[in-house]
């Protein structure tokens, strides 16, 4: 909509006040960037860009409330560069190079943040990189997801995974169901299920994932069926590979 | 160890010792038996051979009952005691398989009469097996000193390594890298910005990373070196954190002289940065209070933190360090106890007041 000589815009996503400063510094070089806002938290980098449509995210990892990685599944990704700025190498910094987005480890010199900046450049206009599978590969291995992150329209929620009914699949989507409220996220289940922690969340069904804690007891249901019920009285139907796992998890448990 | 050999050091020289025994044995067995006798010398040496070899099960017990009987550990009278009769009784039997031997050869042509001349050397032999026994005593009794030797040796050093092992990633923990890392990025958004508070900031590094490597080598400071390093280090946090970090001390004035282990409350106010302050969005409160009562002093951090941040990570490494810290030192008059109620998180140790090094 605008003309095409319009300037990038960037955002600065960092908690410390120097960290942006450092950033916003070394774009002073840069007139053909504009800095459309700098957020101090995940929440407030969600919503500018929903606000500015960046070009260009330079993007913290160690945040208060919202991770860098929540950002990114929250964000749409369309047209968006992102740059990660952390002082841990251990994110799994091959993951970036994998999905072709670029980071800068703090400190870094200004020789390095011009070539992200330059790599940013190069890739404007590729496809983006699939925001979930990219955190998914980014998080650090033998860990289980916390929380869950969801966006219901502008606002985000950060779902316990402890407080985590149950995940239904919906097409594209899983309707995650806590205290008896239902929140759509586009993921699949089987993304899910691979977070999670796979002794607290078993897929009883093709569509279902159940917490374990919420189960009390599996009943017969038709002749070759079974339903899982839950603590709050929800029936869920399992299924006969689903029904081994329970099995085998609950054994073992024994 | 070689590569090319198929046997061990060990076992390689035990042959060693075994094959010069043997020799040794036979050329004094074959000198006592051929001389003032009528027997031929080839003949002396073939016996002599045969007799030597029988001796080496007397050389091979003597080594059990070097191990039964280790030199430093045993009465001097069961010492004598033990290779005596062993000696006496070995020797007895050697002699006595040896008649056995020297009768098979009797009846043979040419060996007519080797019997009479064994009879005679009775008491010479005896004599011989009981020297020779105790010969492989003492040279068992060297062989072992040796390796034991070694052993210690070996031992020393592999101590002395795994000592500076543990200090290492002791001081490896008290340093979180994170926390250098992220210094200095402040550093270096600063020397454009603010070139007085970079170089302050640097001082301040510094000076943290003097006081931590240098208070790593005490057992004991003043809670008061503690606090200094703790001032400084919250400095430095100060600048990443800005008005988000606000540290409050409560400190007995004779609270302050007390010794205590030193970095045992910079890991918590540490821990208390990363998992408090650094989570909340609008920043958090640390409060440190020590209290000196009835001979005990009592240490707590406390932090405010964010229940919803996820299940916090808590009980790291930082809070078992100091766990372990404080029962090696006190034992069981070290009582800690970390506790998270609402919003906010509090870690407190008590353990007797010392005010001055004991004389070590």
């Amino acid at each position: 909509m605008n003309a095409p000589t319009q300037k990038w815009k960037a955002l600065i996503v960092d908690d410390e006040e120097l960290a942006r400063k450092l950033l916003r510094e070394m774009l002073t070089q840069h007139p053909e960037i504009e800095v459309a806002a700098e957020c101090a938290n995940g929440m407030e980098a969600v919503k500018a860009t929903a606000e500015h449509k960046p070009d260009l995210l330079f993007l913290d990892v160690q945040m208060p409330k919202l991770t860098g990685f929540d950002v990114l599944e929250l964000i749409d990704p369309a047209g968006v560069s992102i740059i990660f700025v952390t002082a841990y190498d251990q994110f799994a910094m091959k993951a970036f190079e994998v999905h072709a987005v670029d980071y800068l480890l703090k400190p870094f010199s200004r020789d390095r943040f011009e070539a992200a900046l330059q790599r940013a450049k190069n890739q404007k206009g590729h496809k983006p990189a699939d925001p979930i599978a990219l955190s998914a590969t980014a998080r650090p291995t033998g860990q289980f997801l916390e929380r869950i992150v969801v966006k219901d329209g502008t606002r985000v929620t950060l779902i316990p995974v402890t407080k985590l009914d149950y995940a239904e699949a919906l097409d594209d989507y899983v309707s995650l169901v806590t205290d008896g409220k239902k929140h759509l996220k586009q993921q699949t289940i089987s993304g899910l299920e691979a977070s999670l922690d796979p002794a607290l969340f078993v897929r009883i069904h093709r569509s279902y994932l159940v917490n374990l804690e919420r189960v009390t007891r599996i009943e017969p249901y038709g002749k070759d069926s079974r339903v899982a019920i839950l603590s709050n009285g929800v029936k869920l139907p399992v299924s006969r590979a689903g029904y081994a796992r329970l099995k085998s998890l609950l054994d073992d448990r024994a | 160890m070689s590569s090319v050999a198929k046997t061990s050091p060990a076992v390689q020289s035990k042959h060693i010792v075994f094959w010069t025994g043997w020799i040794f044995f036979t050329l004094v067995l074959a000198a006592l038996l051929a001389s003032s006798s009528d027997l031929p010398w080839k003949h002396a040496f073939l016996l002599a051979a045969i007799l030597s070899g029988i001796a080496q099960v007397s050389a091979q017990s003597s080594f059990v009952s070097c191990r039964i009987a280790p030199l430093t550990r045993t009465p001097l009278w069961r010492l004598f005691a033990t290779h005596i009769a062993a000696a006496v009784l070995l020797t007895f039997f050697w002699v006595k398989v040896g008649s056995i031997v020297v009768v098979e050869f009797d009846a043979h042509e040419s060996w007519r009469g080797v019997a009479k001349i064994y009879q005679d050397k009775t008491s010479l032999l005896h004599a011989a097996g009981v020297f020779f026994y105790l010969l492989c005593v003492a040279f068992n009794y060297a062989l072992i000193a040796q390796t034991s030797s070694r052993e210690a040796q070996a031992r020393a050093l592999e101590s002395s390594l795994r000592a500076r092992d543990a200090e290492l990633s002791a001081l490896k923990a008290q340093i979180n890298p994170h926390f250098l890392y992220n210094s200095l990025n402040s550093i270096s958004a600063l020397t454009s910005i603010d070139p007085v508070r970079a170089r302050d900031m640097c001082v301040l590094l510094a000076d943290f990373l003097r006081m931590t490597l240098g208070l790593g080598e005490k057992a004991l400071i003043p809670l008061q070196t503690e606090l200094d390093l703790l001032d400084k280090y919250c400095a430095i946090e100060k600048v990443r954190f800005g008005d988000r970090l606000y540290l409050e001390e409560q400190i007995q004035d004779d609270a302050r002289q007390c010794l205590l282990p030193p970095l045992l409350l910079q890991p918590l106010v540490e821990n208390a940065v990363v998992h408090g302050i650094a989570q909340m969005t609008e920043g958090g409160r640390i409060r440190l209070q020590a209290i000196r009562s009835n001979g005990r002093i009592t240490l707590t951090v406390e932090n405010t933190w964010d229940p919803e941040a996820g299940p916090s990570r808590r009980n790291g490494v930082g809070l078992k360090n100091v766990q372990r810290r404080l029962e090696a030192r006190y034992g069981k008059e070290a009582q800690l106890e970390a506790k998270a109620e609402d919003d906010l998180f509090r870690v407190s140790m008590g353990f007797p007041a010392e005010t001055e090094a004991p004389a070590s």
